[in-house]
């Protein structure tokens, strides 16, 4: 071809260059259509109602069980759901009623306060992650430490069954142990799926927020007294 | 093209170094003649055009100091702005909590540690938060340990303290700023950028300035009264002294009665903080107000009817 005596003289080929009649040009640019029956997997409105409901609470156990053994896959962070979140949440304010304290000011977080912390903190926390040039979005940080309170609710309920038993010393010191391994457990699993989207020297001002959030929710469940 | 004079750059010797030590290395060459052979005294009349990298680097270092005053990205609206705001690593944020914890006369914090890039991160935002909490907990705690021998004594956790605490903390470390600020902008007069601190970075002062509080406030669960005065003495001492020092170099040039009483506001104001924390939330067993609500504490405290 034209090419080889050309080498030496770079740039000199171009002035004449032209699609060669030679080189056949051909390819295929239909493009295929999908069987018809696709179009019945996206449209979930003619399914039944069970149908969906299953489904949709097989994916929120399938994350529970992703917080319980927390490796780092994506499953969390790709398919982000609030249901689990919003189930948690409402559990833990809700157990977190009922104390003696509850009867009058001095007493234990009131059900919004405790909503409030949660959601509040943690839309503070993913808009301080996202600020930090973290690079995980808005509602798959939410979903991700939402579902990690997990263990901590699992906490509060052992303390409330503790508590059933005796209010005593040991009583204590078993709902101090039971708490802080969940809290440890919690911000372990969040930053194992949170760290790996940013920054390696800012991993720590991520990480202490959450730290610190799950820590005034495991005080939260520690000072909870039940009603005598 | 150039001729080959006008590309000389200043490092001439080092690249007559660089050729001596090696006279076949190939440099990038304008004239037709590579004669290496001149290595004696060639710079004047050099013919290699060596390019040097500091000299670029020493540029970039010019410009982005020259930049270095332009923090925002954008309008107040757009989210780039807020991210320009955030932009510390964590070796920068303990660089600038240990300044705050240690100041000294030479060292003004703003020029020294913040070197326009404060941060909205940690001074204003999470060493507030993190008092809050500190206060609030260590003051139950505390509440608690000092009431173990009495047997009427059921334990509260008192989660209203912390709405309390937040409340009265970032009202602090936001509004005395917002107005010492405004006050220094307005006694600046026509010379805005000469001394004066943008708002940002008396927001940031303040936020680190707070930050020896935290470890004070756990300290204070141990309930002997004269350790506690000591310890919030020493605090106060720090944390004022960082402000003062930072603020001193603003007001010095204007009248003194308007320098010395700005100073004495600043640590005033930081005086009430750290007393009326001190007095709401770490009641000692005799003040406690007993166990039902409607009775009114003994001592008048800042937080109200409580």
């Amino acid at each position: 071809m034209a090419s080889v005596e050309e080498a030496s003289r770079p740039f000199a080929g171009l002035s004449d260059v032209s699609i060669s009649e030679e080189i056949p040009v051909e390819g295929d640019i239909a493009v295929p259509v999908g069987p018809s029956t696709r179009d019945d997997e996206f449209s979930t409105l003619d399914e039944p109602v069970k149908e969906t409901i299953v489904r949709d609470l097989r994916a929120v156990g399938n994350k529970f069980i992703h917080v319980l053994y927390p490796k780092r896959s994506s499953a969390l962070l790709r398919d982000w759901d609030l249901w689990g979140p919003l189930l948690l949440c409402v559990t833990l304010a809700l157990l977190l009623q009922g104390g003696a304290a509850d009867k009058d000011d001095q007493g234990g977080p009131q059900f919004a306060e405790v909503f409030v912390i949660i959601w509040f903190g943690s839309i503070v926390i993913t808009l301080n992650s996202k600020l930090l040039g973290g690079t995980i979005s808005f509602f798959q940080s939410l979903c991700v430490l939402g579902y990690c309170i997990m263990p901590l609710t699992v906490a509060l309920i052992v303390c409330r069954i503790v508590l059933l038993s005796s209010s005593g010393k040991v009583s204590f010191a078993v709902r101090l142990g039971v708490v802080t391994a969940s809290f440890g457990w919690s911000t372990f699993a969040s930053t194992a799926f949170l760290a790996d989207s940013h920054l390696t020297n800012r991993k720590a001002l991520v990480v202490y927020p959450v730290f610190l959030f799950y820590f005034v929710i495991g005080w939260m469940i520690l000072t909870f007294s039940s009603g005598n | 093209m150039a001729t080959p004079n006008d590309l000389q750059f200043q490092e001439f010797e080092e690249a007559a170094d660089l050729l001596s030590a090696d006279p076949g290395a190939p440099t990038l060459s304008m004239s037709a003649s590579n004669d290496p052979t001149t290595t004696a005294g060639a710079p004047a009349a050099g013919e290699d055009v060596k390019l040097d990298l500091s000299e670029d680097e020493a540029a970039q270092e010019e410009s982005s100091e020259l930049l270095g005053g332009q923090k925002s990205a954008g309008g107040f609206w757009t989210f780039e702005y807020y991210q320009s705001l955030f932009n510390v690593d964590t070796v920068q944020v303990l660089d600038r909590v240990k300044g705050s914890l240690m100041p000294l006369p030479g060292r003004n914090f703003v020029k020294h540690y913040l070197r326009n890039n404060p941060d909205l991160y940690a001074g204003p935002f999470w060493i507030c938060v993190t008092l809050v909490f500190s206060v609030a907990i260590s003051g139950n705690l505390s509440t608690f340990l000092s009431s173990l021998g009495d047997p009427s004594y059921h334990y509260r956790p008192q989660f209203h303290r912390v709405t309390i605490a937040a409340v009265v903390i970032f009202l602090y470390a936001w509004l005395v700023p917002i107005g010492l600020w405004a006050f220094l902008t307005w006694r600046q007069g026509a010379e805005r950028q000469v001394g004066g601190y943008s708002f940002l970075e008396t927001v940031c002062v303040y936020g680190y300035s707070l930050f020896i509080y935290i470890p004070t406030s756990i300290l204070w669960i141990i309930s002997y009264e004269w350790l506690r005065w000591t310890l919030i003495v020493v605090a106060m001492v720090i944390s004022g002294s960082v402000l003062v020092l930072t603020f001193w170099p603003v007001v010095r040039d204007d009248t003194r009665v308007t320098a010395v009483a700005t100073v004495v506001t600043i640590v005033v104001l930081h005086t009430l903080l750290a007393i009326g924390c001190k007095l709401y939330f770490f009641q000692t067993a005799e003040h406690t107000p007993p166990a039902t609500t409607k009775a009114p504490p003994i001592h008048p405290t800042p937080g109200g009817a409580y």
